[in-house]
């Protein structure tokens, strides 16, 4: 019998039929592996969840928006090894819903910003760039300092991300309020927040020891950013994915 | 075979319109809209402080309210009215359930722009570029696509002509891929049923492949497959001549609906994505360029035999034209997405020169052209009230484009290279901040580019107002010459 594309063209639930089949093969054939491959994700230790202080502050970092102009995806060029560090790992990005490797350099890359500055450097540059540097066209963040950090669901916030994988236990969710607000008070007692979250950076951040800013967040988000991979332990077999 | 469009008998009294009439204001509205948040974030890179200094003008914020005012309402709109246009005429059928379903979606579907745009200016986004809306506002769109989809394909399953025409296939394969595009990005974990709050269930390296698996193929079928059905419909009704071949737009649909949905990897070129799925990417990326010149084809030799139209059809300089920018930004797109030329662009600024000159160009232009046809037909009216404004649009347009995406161009490979620029003794010879500074008086001339843009887009909507008005400007207009053959 000789085919004849008539059919697609008189019987609506055949086209339609035939361009759902012929559009979803794409996406199976590259989305499938990723998730059964077993080394697209590199076996590297280090990688703990976010702090809820962290997490926090990543949720603001989604909220204003930095993904547009900063890429958290170090690729493996030399000038980017030298400018930003060791290229960027999948294992480095497993824990986040959604991903922020961004698309976009109108500022640098923040994958491994964790550590090369110091806390009142970034509080001075959010709340103003260009006093730190002055061809900066970086908008001005002063008013995380002004605002207080809304963490009633911050238990909530952990068990969702628990439902989704991430490897949360109860104990850290049922401490999540307390180990927030100890990671902004170098005088509190942290051994359980740093035994839960090794290399947590703890700090007053905003230089407010009386109240947890969004400030306090954003910065100890981006002091920990890049710095839970120690990779001189790092064979590089562990990174063929 | 190929003259399916002179198969349509005269147009039905019971035609849905009134909900089309509506989606064109829309259109041209959120036009405006789109092109002016532009300008102003293009002007806010190169002069700063015109942010205020407010938390809701960030460029942060703003960024998703210029794209998503492009994309969705500017563009949805366009195809939403369009498309009930051309199902309607083509099916020789009134909408399928009548005015209401139809109104349904319009109004939901301008409802969901409107709470999108308030959330990102308010700080709710969910951060995935061209899905920001939380979820509440995805379960939202879902229902009013499901709407649009049957109302759609249910016109298609009553019509009263023997084939379903071209235009409605990608029409069709536009709304049927956005909704799994749409469902599989968002799928997310709300942190209570009370807040915006909302995980993604992916993570790391897959999210990021599902997200350009989506936001490429919102380019895909969002911006070119229904574009096309556009460009299907209104260029041979412009032109009054059928389609070049309707075997080309057999291979050209099959061939964009199956190849271009694997193109998503290529925005992630050497990043943590493992290499056989970048590789994959680039290949179908390239070949991808096959069947987009196919259409663009297609499209220009429609007018073989009636290039004298493009004088005397005001509407179909702005899709013709369009279909050369549709050539030219799908050359370009194959072009970057090789690993190696990638590898200098990617992160750049030639991108968004990339981009624009595709949403510019093509997506704009060829809805231009169709507000343009459009307009007086639905309006009753004769003619447009003036074909020299039209002129004056397409000029001021077309330059404002050369300008946004040469700027674009160039100042994008110079920040490509000053970032991996070497000085003798073996260091990086450029601190980043050097990168930003150099690239201040390339912002300032793209946001030229944006203003004559918008200014072209201000001439249109008086153009068309006049035209809904009834009035007519008194000016030569120039006439069909009378042909004869040659001796």
């Amino acid at each position: 019998m000789r085919f004849s594309h008539a059919i697609f063209e008189t019987k609506t639930l055949v086209l339609a039929g035939a361009t759902l089949v012929t559009v979803a093969i794409g996406g199976i054939v590259e989305l499938v592996p990723l998730f059964t491959i077993e080394t697209t994700i590199e076996r590297v230790s280090g990688m703990r969840p976010y702090s809820p202080l962290e997490l926090m502050g990543r949720d603001i970092y989604i909220r204003e928006g930095c993904y547009l102009c900063h890429s958290q995806q170090i690729r493996p060029m030399r000038d980017e090894v030298e400018r930003y560090g060791h290229y960027s790992l999948a294992a480095e990005s497993m824990y986040d819903h959604p991903f922020q490797w961004g698309s976009k350099r109108t500022g640098p890359d923040l994958a491994r910003v964790g550590g090369k500055y110091s806390n009142e450097w970034h509080v001075a540059h959010l709340v103003q760039p260009k006093s730190v540097v002055p061809e900066s066209i970086m908008p001005a963040y002063g008013f995380l300092l002004e605002r207080p950090l809304d963490y009633r669901r911050i238990e909530k916030t952990l068990k969702a991300q628990q439902v989704i994988g991430v490897p949360y236990s109860d104990e850290m969710a049922a401490n999540a309020k307390a180990d927030l607000t100890a990671q902004t008070d170098p005088e509190a007692d942290t051994a359980g927040l740093a035994a839960r979250y090794p290399k947590a950076v703890i700090a007053d951040f905003d230089g407010n020891r009386a109240r947890v800013t969004e400030m306090d967040a954003l910065v100890a988000y981006l002091q920990m950013m890049g710095t839970l991979v120690k990779f001189t332990d790092v064979k590089p077999a562990d990174l063929k994915q | 075979m190929t003259v399916a469009t002179a198969t349509i008998p005269a147009v039905r009294e019971d035609y849905v319109e009134d909900v089309i009439r509506a989606g064109l204001i829309a259109t041209a509205f959120w036009g405006v809209v789109a092109f002016a948040v532009g300008v102003y974030i293009a002007l806010q890179l190169a002069f700063p402080e015109l942010n205020l200094g407010l938390e809701w003008t960030t460029f942060g914020r703003l960024r998703p309210v210029h794209t998503s005012a492009a994309i969705f309402a500017f563009g949805g709109n366009a195809l939403i009215a369009t498309s009930f246009l051309v199902v309607q005429r083509t099916c020789h059928q009134r909408l399928f359930g009548g005015a209401t379903p139809a109104w349904f979606v319009f109004w939901g579907y301008n409802f969901f722009i409107v709470m999108a745009a308030l959330s990102y200016v308010l700080g709710y986004s969910q951060s995935k570029e061209y899905a920001e809306p939380e979820w509440y506002l995805d379960l939202w769109l879902t229902l009013v696509w499901v709407v649009y989809l049957v109302v759609y394909a249910g016109t298609l399953m009553t019509r009263r002509e023997d084939h379903i025409y071209v235009a409605n296939w990608f029409y069709l394969a536009f709304i049927i891929t956005v909704a799994m595009l749409h469902i599989v990005n968002n799928l997310a974990i709300p942190v209570s049923w009370t807040g915006a709050r909302s995980y993604s269930v992916f993570s790391g390296v897959q999210d990021a492949l599902i997200q350009w698996w989506y936001g490429h193929n919102a380019v895909g079928f969002f911006l070119t497959a229904g574009f096309l059905g556009m460009m299907y419909y209104f260029i041979p009704k412009a032109a009054e001549r059928p389609v070049y071949s309707y075997r080309l737009s057999i291979i050209h649909f099959w061939a964009l609906v199956f190849l271009y949905i694997w193109a998503g990897p290529h925005h992630l070129h050497y990043t943590a994505l493992p290499d056989w799925a970048q590789t994959l990417g680039m290949t179908f990326s390239i070949m991808l360029w096959m069947p987009s010149w196919g259409g663009m084809i297609n499209g220009l030799m429609t007018l073989s035999g009636a290039w004298d139209k493009l004088r005397t059809v005001p509407s179909l300089r702005f899709s013709v034209t369009a279909v050369g920018f549709y050539g030219m930004s799908t050359f370009e797109g194959p072009v970057m997405s090789i690993r190696q030329v990638n590898s200098l662009s990617h992160y750049t600024d030639w991108t968004i020169g990339h981009v624009h000159s595709g949403a510019l160009g093509w997506v704009a232009f060829i809805s231009f052209g169709a507000l343009y046809y459009m307009v007086p037909v639905m309006w009753r009216r004769a003619r447009l009230y003036s074909d020299r404004l039209v002129a004056w649009h397409f000029w001021i347009a077309t330059l404002g484009i050369v300008l946004y995406i040469t700027a674009m161009w160039v100042s994008g490979i110079m920040q490509g290279l000053m970032w991996r620029a070497y000085d003798e003794l073996g260091f990086l010879q450029y601190a980043f901040v050097e990168t930003v500074v150099a690239m201040h008086p390339f912002y300032v001339i793209r946001a030229m580019g944006g203003v004559l843009f918008l200014a072209g887009a201000l001439i249109m909507v008086y153009n068309l107002w006049r035209t809904a008005r009834g009035d007519e400007r008194v000016e030569a207009r120039p006439v069909a010459l009378a042909l004869r053959p040659a001796e």
